[in-house]
């Protein structure tokens, strides 16, 4: 199936996850998900951006289930989300998530941090998860800090660790949901160069973020929502360049004004 | 334009020396003119009334077991009814000539307890030696096999009840607490509705009813011929007594748990049970390690209220062995301080344990 992107190329590989007419509310009356389409291939980089309660998050918390969807359908690597409780692990098994708050479990060391999933999940023997873990540390370049505890890092030293955890899953998609907004500002660059290393290695990313130079840097495509509704979706530079619609341009117009 | 250069500016001791007693009783005790006062007047009551204490307690009193000596005018506290009196306090109405074998078992049981507070011994193993100890115990209580004579529960008493009393309650509540707790968030409303029903029931009821019930009430309803010990029922009626109100203290922990914690172990694919052994309890525990201290404390104490049911332990052994005699029963005040005494030892011991089972779960949280 030739899909067309927005961008007028070809989408390079299979959709690996596919919205469908999916809506969620909040309650009765907050509709936070309004007829999503969306499919992303394998490999590719997805920037989501948009005003605060755009539904942006829910978005792509939908995709590992921490939110449920209630109307439409939502095929994450060819399994479908409803209530099926096996289906939904098998889906997290393949799906890495790394949150604005990092998350990182406080009573346990970094090491013990990512070999938790390893060692109880997929039952990896102890001495192989602390290898694999110490490799995922090297590669976000924290491996002298395993034996600390979360709290004893800087911000930006746990978000590396949360990124690390999330890739001791192996997963096929990552998902990150503003992971620079809890940052000193010195401290962004550091998340931000890891995330695009990541990037330039080939996994499916979608990423809620503000970054916009992060952005132009590695996405293939930008989404940006509004009020529940993917508003536009283009190639960051068309994207930045020239919006088509007007609230875009108007909220790039207040993000980038200054 | 060159850039100015950053000039640290090296750093000062403070100009006020705020180290040392000086400054610490200064700023402590005579900070503004109210702590000032206090200090004052609570150190005029101490220098009152702690000499006219030591006095009483020490410098006048009698330590020989003679009832006489204690009545002579001018003899301030009378410490021989401890020494004529302690086996009975301690051992209750435990037959005289068989009294080694509950002080056996209170050592062994006590040297259990100590174990069990000690890292070395957080092993799988531990159970199996916790139901060794308790056997044991229970053979030497009892009695009644391999050549020991048959001592029924309703002799047992003094200091060997209260902490098997305690000990046992506190071991077995605490499990009990946990399910309870995690059962009033559980997302099945039947679970959810049974476990605030206990919780609410037990709560609203005073131990002393609770423990009315086990002893007079329950056996109405058994039938015929089929009894169960009174110990049982009653060490049954505090433990159920304690977890109600332990489930809630550990509710509290649950609570304070962000739901980033949950999030995070279910995006890494941990089962319910694996996010709360692993994630939820460890931190949750740790947070509540004040409470459920003092629960094990109140616990401990509230085993004097078995005497109600005819069960001696400490404090009913006293009153059994000083309502009796009339000698002695003008020194009950005495008996009460040495009891007082050996409350006082094990809470303690307990309140220190605490803060050392604090400060090892807050590891993570030293900068």
């Amino acid at each position: 199936m030739s899909e067309m992107n927005p961008a007028g190329g070809a989408i390079p590989a299979a959709p690996i996850i596919s919205f469908d007419k999916v809506n969620k509310w909040y309650g009765n009356n907050f509709h936070v998900l309004r007829d999503i389409d969306l499919t992303v291939a394998k490999g590719e980089r997805i920037v989501i951006c948009g005003p605060s309660g755009s539904g942006k998050s829910t978005l792509i918390r939908c995709i590992n289930r921490l939110e449920e969807h209630q109307q439409g359908h939502l095929i994450v690597d060819g399994i479908e989300l409803a209530d099926d409780v096996k289906a939904i692990d098998e889906v997290r098994k393949n799906v890495g998530m790394v949150f604005q708050q990092f998350n990182l479990f406080p009573h346990l060391t970094v090491l013990e941090n990512l070999t938790l999933s390893p060692m109880w999940v997929s039952k990896i023997p102890k001495k192989e998860a602390e290898e694999r873990a110490m490799m995922q540390l090297t590669r976000v370049r924290i491996a002298e800090q395993a034996e600390k505890y979360p709290l004893q890092l800087s911000g930006g030293q746990q978000q590396r660790v949360a990124i690390a955890r999330a890739l001791c899953l192996t997963p096929k998609i990552m998902l990150f949901d503003e992971p620079t907004s809890a940052l000193d500002p010195e401290m962004v660059k550091e998340v931000l160069d890891v995330m695009i290393e990541l990037a330039n290695q080939g996994i499916t990313m979608l990423c809620v973020t503000h970054e916009m130079a992060f952005a132009k840097a590695v996405a293939d495509r930008v989404i940006f929502m509004d009020q529940g509704q993917i508003v536009e979706q283009n190639n960051p530079h068309d994207f930045f360049s020239n919006p088509q619609n007007e609230r875009s341009r108007d909220f790039l117009s207040k993000i980038l004004g200054h | 334009m060159s850039a100015t250069l950053f000039a640290p500016i090296a750093a000062r001791p403070a100009p006020v020396n705020t180290e040392g007693l000086m400054p610490w009783i200064k700023s402590n005790l005579f900070g503004d003119w109210k702590t000032a006062l206090s200090s004052v007047v609570i150190g005029s009551l101490l220098l009152w009334y702690v000499p006219q204490f030591l006095h009483w307690a020490l410098l006048t009193a009698a330590w020989a077991p003679n009832a006489e000596a204690c009545r002579a005018p001018g003899v301030g506290a009378c410490w021989g009814v401890v020494a004529e009196k302690y086996r009975l306090i301690i051992l209750g109405r435990y037959p005289f000539e068989e009294q080694w074998r509950p002080v056996v078992a209170t050592v062994l049981m006590v040297a259990l307890l100590v174990a069990s507070c000690t890292r070395a011994f957080w092993r799988p193993w531990l159970v199996v030696l916790w139901a060794v100890v308790l056997a044991i115990f229970f053979w030497l209580m009892y009695g009644n096999a391999l050549g020991l004579a048959k001592v029924e529960t309703d002799r047992w008493g003094g200091l060997p009840l209260t902490i098997l009393l305690a000990s046992l309650s506190i071991v077995m509540a605490f499990p009990i607490a946990l399910v309870v707790a995690l059962g009033r968030r559980s997302n099945l409303p039947a679970i959810r509705t049974f476990c605030t029903i206990y919780v609410e029931l037990v709560r609203g009821v005073p131990l002393i009813s609770v423990l009315f019930m086990a002893s007079f009430m329950f056996p109405l309803f058994m039938p015929q011929g089929l009894t169960i010990d009174v110990l049982i029922r009653v060490l049954v009626g505090i433990t159920l007594f304690a977890a109600a109100y332990m489930a809630e203290v550990i509710r509290g922990g649950l609570q304070a748990i962000p739901k980033g914690q949950l999030e995070a172990a279910a995006t890494l694919g941990l089962s319910y049970w694996q996010t709360q052994r692993k994630i939820v309890l460890p931190q949750a525990l740790a947070m509540v390690v004040p409470g459920i201290m003092n629960n094990f404390i109140s616990i401990f104490k509230d085993t004097s209220l078995v005497t109600i049911v005819s069960l001696y332990e400490l404090t009913g052994a006293l009153g059994l062995a000083l309502n009796s005699d009339a000698n002695w029963r003008p020194f009950k005040i005495e008996g009460y301080l040495f009891i007082a005494l050996i409350y006082f030892a094990f809470c303690f011991a307990m309140s220190r344990y605490s803060l050392w089972v604090e400060k090892q779960v807050n590891k993570g949280k030293v900068r």
